[in-house]
């Protein structure tokens, strides 16, 4: 694959993913669908948080920064705990693979 | 005004563990207000679980299998005709669907009877075959996994060089099993002859999520609705035991373009498996509704409704909106039934179930 080809599928897959989270359905109860796939998920209010921040167009340092805002946490333990979410919403394609975090 | 009531027959009432789709059509029909008069079930087996729904079918007959031949489902549809006079039928079963074609012909049975259907025509049914899966994927510009037809077993010793292992090896009406080498290979290529004949189909393995369509196709190019659906609980025979209704823009313009290349006239489920780079590949499209079509229903597009219609002459404007994540969970349930039940049945190739409120002098 050339890296036009490259890059036009990352920003595909970009595109795909931003459009895929501003369309989950996330209940107040945490209850989470995804309309493109048909998957469910369950996030508690941590979760919940970043993901309404992303929604709202923050990159990690904000999302990192709603949490401390909302919640008692500080450190290293925060930056691993947001990763390790990101890490996932990647693997359901909710956050694109080249997103800069 | 209202529309008249229409006298429809539905087949395929053998809701197994491995359901045909008639129970699913009688339902969804049921459900649409006003469409129905009478509902008429065909089956091809006494114990067939949808001879035995009360609330779903007032006329139950029984009709010869398709191995019988064109004569014996013809003379059986005369009888049925004269006893109940049907206004539709909606065929749902592959091996079927070539004698309704034919009798459905301009100057067949059904014509002269006057009984309307919607179906595709015999060079669609060929279209979309599994042998011709690659072709129809090109016309309408659909993805498929490489597949390729093998004619002799020989083929199979080097048939990795252009489909590499694992792939599936399918029968060439029904049947898939899995050939990780060429011993697998061999023995899943002697299953699919001994079942279904020549030729046998050899399709790449290709991994993802499977999504299926149910759709309709008015036979011009255009389409009337389609559902898409993920897939949610499989059975040990990989067919969907629950499933949600699911929003991607991309599936549905999958849709149309096999509509817009084929001109596919009737009902039709279209299986697609999207892999891990999110492409759609086009698994197969099966001619019929398939077992959980209900769910378009649910959702807001009565698909089987709208094929009654369109069978019995009427306008159906197309449908676009349904609700996404509208689920479905399939449930076993024991009816209870009567020893003169299975007489009738058995002895007469005939039931009814009288309606609660219905005018008796109707109720045969």
């Amino acid at each position: 694959m050339s890296s036009t080809e490259k890059s036009e599928k990352s920003e595909k897959s970009e595109k795909r993913a931003t459009q895929k989270l501003r369309e989950l359905a996330i209940s107040e109860t945490g209850f989470v669908f995804d309309p493109y796939t048909g998957a469910t998920f369950t996030v508690n209010a941590a979760g919940k948080v970043i993901l309404e921040a992303l929604r709202a167009g923050a990159g990690r340092e904000a999302v990192a920064e709603a949490l401390r805002g909302r919640f008692d946490v500080h450190g290293e333990d925060l930056e691993r705990d947001v990763d390790e979410f990101f890490h996932l919403l990647r693997q359901h394609g909710l956050v694109g693979e080249e997103t800069a975090l | 005004m209202s529309e008249r009531p229409l006298t429809i027959a539905v087949t395929a009432l053998n809701a197994t563990d491995n359901p045909g789709p008639g129970v699913a059509v009688a339902r969804a029909l049921r459900a649409e207000p006003g469409l129905c008069g009478r509902l008429v079930g065909l089956a091809y087996d006494c114990l067939d679980p949808g001879v035995y729904t009360r609330d779903l079918c007032d006329d139950v007959y029984v009709i010869p299998y398709p191995s019988q031949g064109l004569v014996a489902l013809e003379a059986r549809l005369r009888e049925i005709h004269a006893a109940t006079p049907l206004d539709v039928i909606i065929p749902n079963v592959d091996a079927e669907l070539p004698s309704f074609i034919r009798l459905a012909e301009p100057g067949g049975l059904l014509e002269r009877l006057g009984i309307g259907t919607f179906l595709p025509t015999a060079a669609l049914l060929e279209l979309r075959s599994k042998a011709k899966l690659e072709a129809l994927g090109e016309a309408a510009a659909i993805a498929t996994p490489r597949t390729r037809v093998i004619g002799a077993v020989e083929d199979l010793y080097t048939i990795d060089r252009e489909v590499p292992y694992p792939f599936w090896v399918k029968g060439v009406y029904y049947g898939a099993k899995r050939a990780r080498g060429v011993d697998e290979a061999v023995a899943a290529f002697h299953a699919m002859v001994a079942q279904w004949g020549l030729p046998v189909i050899v399709q790449a393995g290709v991994v993802g999520e499977e999504i299926d369509i149910v759709a309709v196709g008015d036979g011009a190019g255009g389409m009337i609705g389609a559902v898409p659906m993920k897939k949610t609980v499989l059975t040990d025979k990989g067919k969907a035991w629950a499933g949600i209704t699911i929003r991607d823009p991309e599936l549905l313009e999958i849709a149309a373009r096999f509509f817009a290349a084929t001109r596919w006239r009737g009902p039709c489920e279209i299986e697609l498996l999207r892999d891990q780079d999110g492409v759609h590949q086009l698994l197969e499209v099966n001619p019929r509704f398939p077992a959980w079509c209900y769910l378009s229903a649910g959702a807001g597009q009565n698909l089987p409704a709208a094929v009654a219609r369109l069978a019995a002459g009427r306008a159906v404007a197309p449908m676009r909106e349904f609700t996404v994540g509208t689920m479905f969970v399939r449930i076993a349930l024991d009816q209870i039934s009567t020893l003169e039940e299975l007489q009738a049945i058995t002895t007469s190739g005939e039931l009814h179930h009288p309606r609660e409120g219905a005018d008796p002098k109707e109720a045969r």
